[in-house]
């Protein structure tokens, strides 16, 4: 049941990817309800399967690397749902839909998807600090998406080569601001979550974890640092956030798993 | 009942004569309930903007109706000359006023003015009660039209003039242009209409720099802006976000290792550059600096030329779409008895406007 429902999440996401691809592609182009409302579905499906997972591990879904990636997912289509309408990025869902659906679609065919049994009980802590830890890079996934938008409409303005999607990106000013917002959310979080971390306890057992967390909120912080003190374009703080991310998504592959089978 | 247009506009007559039988808008009300009392008119709409004086009338006969609106053109300014003004019966005189609103009749094809301009001639003529069931299904069935046109086709895409080129590159750099500052270097015809259309969309402030200090005063005055002396400009570079460049200098009066360090603590905040000079003001290296945009003649009237290009590719959809609600009305305006008989002949000549 919980993998149906991560199957239909994921088709809506194709589907709302779809839906954009064949509106940017028609002669004339019209803002689809389409897309939000199957991302909107999407969100709901992975919501369920997330609450139904997390009745049958006993605690936060994050006890495999299959649950971080769909937890991610979730997070991602989370920020949009709340920062997308709020700044008229309407675009942002058809940019957003494909890197959920590439996520979700590796975690379904990729990684074992079978419920990691943790013997420990529950540490209120160390759920906080999962959960909020990958609501972090649920900005920051957006942060890049916003900031590969910005470097699509940033090139047309530079080489003039006008295509009919400059007409349906934001202006590279409004998409700047929303990088740096998502980006700061996501400092914001991750420094709750590493915090949140070190009350667990027993962090010195995951030294390489704690190095690579503050490794990236450093990296992100700097960004943040840079841009703030006018050190840096929007430019390249847009080329960061993506590869930044980048960088992260494939470290966290690498990382999660050295001292336990668990993200616990 | 007949539906009639007679009128005149760009494509027939000279703005000399344009402007003498225009209708001042104040008047266009009481203008159309005056011509909707002369003997053969049941319903009158008036539509008089600075490229077209147009009449549309509701009557019982074509020929009474016809020589209604003639009479009352007479006896406002002159006997129109039937050289310049134009005359369609219903079929034609309802396509006709679907393509006017459309925009597909403008002297720029696909602007949007026109819809709000016709918009306002059918409810003056309405408050006045010059119109009844047969003009208010017309116009309101033209409102429509010019909906569906611009909603299914790309007819308003796109900026088809240097100074909207101009705008809209700017709305997609900066988003709202109401926190913008423009500096006009060089005070010609062209920035001064390229500032004129970013002044429209609510620029905060215009300083204007020229050699000759009152004409840059004059442009200033005029535009609600600020005259420097051209010796100065560069003090008050710093804080600028659109700069257009229009002197008659020779040589660039602004390059890229004069700018960057001017771009060096503002990283976040773009400059847009507006060349419009020949030979060119600004070093087209600037192009490479970082958050700098700079656009020269050939490149805006490229994109216009482009888009004007996109609008003729949609015109025969338009037409199209036009037809079939023409066709439309002309089945409503059928069930009326005694009406399908003469609306189809009309059709069937395909007279176009």
């Amino acid at each position: 049941m919980d993998r149906l429902l991560l199957v239909i999440s994921t088709c809506c996401f194709f589907l709302g990817f779809a839906t954009t691809v064949q509106a940017l592609r028609a002669r004339v182009y019209r803002a689809s309800g389409l897309n939000f409302f199957a991302i909107l579905a999407g969100f709901f499906c992975q919501s369920a399967f997330l609450y139904l997972r997390g009745q049958q591990v006993g605690r936060c879904p994050l006890t495999s690397f299959f649950e971080v990636f769909i937890f991610l997912s979730w997070a991602l289509v989370l920020f949009y749902l709340l920062i997308g309408p709020t700044y008229r990025l309407s675009l942002l869902g058809a940019f957003t839909s494909p890197l959920v659906f590439a996520l979700q679609t590796i975690a379904l065919l990729r990684l074992p998807d079978a419920p990691v049994r943790v013997n420990m009980p529950p540490n209120p802590w160390m759920e906080l600090h999962a959960a909020i830890s990958i609501l972090a890079y649920g900005a920051f996934a957006l942060a890049g998406v916003a900031g590969v938008m910005y470097l699509a409409q940033e090139r047309q303005l530079k080489t003039h080569h006008i295509h009919s999607i400059f007409y349906h990106l934001p202006p590279i000013r409004d998409l700047a601001v929303a990088n740096r917002r998502l980006i700061l959310t996501g400092v914001a979080l991750l420094a709750v979550g590493i915090g949140s971390g070190f009350m667990v306890g027993n962090w010195q057992s995951h030294t390489s974890k704690v190095a690579w967390s503050i490794g990236v909120w450093l990296l992100y912080g700097a960004i943040l640092a840079l841009s703030a003190g006018h050190r840096l374009s929007p430019r390249r703080a847009a080329w960061l956030s993506v590869g930044a991310f980048t960088v992260a998504l494939i470290t966290l592959s690498g990382i999660s798993f050295i001292k336990e089978p668990g993200i616990h | 009942m007949e539906i009639l247009c007679l009128g005149l506009s760009h494509h027939t007559a000279p703005i000399e004569l344009r402007e003498k039988f225009a209708i001042p808008d104040g008047e266009i009300g009481s203008a159309a309930a005056q011509l909707r009392s002369a003997p053969g008119v049941s319903e009158a709409v008036i539509v008089s903007t600075c490229n077209r004086v147009e009449f549309y009338v509701a009557a019982e006969q074509t020929a009474a109706g016809l020589a209604a609106v003639r009479e009352f053109v007479t006896a406002r300014v002159a006997a129109p000359d039937e050289g310049v003004f134009f005359q369609h019966p219903t079929a034609a005189g309802v396509r006709h006023l679907f393509r006017v609103v459309s925009g597909l009749d403008s002297m720029v094809l696909g602007e949007t003015e026109i819809l709000g301009q016709v918009k306002k001639a059918y409810a003056a003529a309405s408050e006045s009660g010059a119109t009844s069931k047969h003009l208010n299904k017309l116009f309101q069935r033209a409102f429509n039209v010019a909906k569906d046109v611009r909603t299914n086709t790309n007819i308003t895409r796109g900026a088809v003039s240097v100074g909207s080129a101009a705008v809209e590159l700017a709305e997609k750099i900066f988003g709202r242009l109401a926190t913008c500052k423009v500096m006009i270097l060089g005070a010609g015809e062209t920035s001064e209409l390229t500032a004129g259309a970013l002044q429209a969309r609510g620029v905060k402030s215009i300083f204007v720099a020229n050699r000759s200090y009152d004409r840059a005063a004059a442009l200033a005055q005029k535009m609600n802006g600020k005259a420097i002396h051209f010796d100065e400009w560069q003090r008050d570079f710093h804080d600028v976000d659109i700069l257009i460049g229009s002197t008659a200098a020779p040589h660039h009066v602004l390059t890229a290792a004069q700018l960057a360090p001017i771009m060096r603590p503002r990283p976040d905040r773009p400059l847009f550059c507006i060349d419009l000079a020949v030979p060119r003001d600004i070093e087209p290296a600037v192009n490479d600096l970082d958050g700098v945009y700079l656009y020269d003649i050939d490149s805006l009237q490229a994109i216009a030329a482009h888009s004007l290009n996109v609008r003729r590719q949609e015109l025969t959809l338009c037409e199209q779409m036009i037809e079939r609600h023409a066709a439309e009305f002309g089945a409503w305006l059928a069930d009326e008895p005694g009406q399908r008989q003469t609306f189809m002949r009309a059709q069937a000549e395909g007279a176009k406007p």
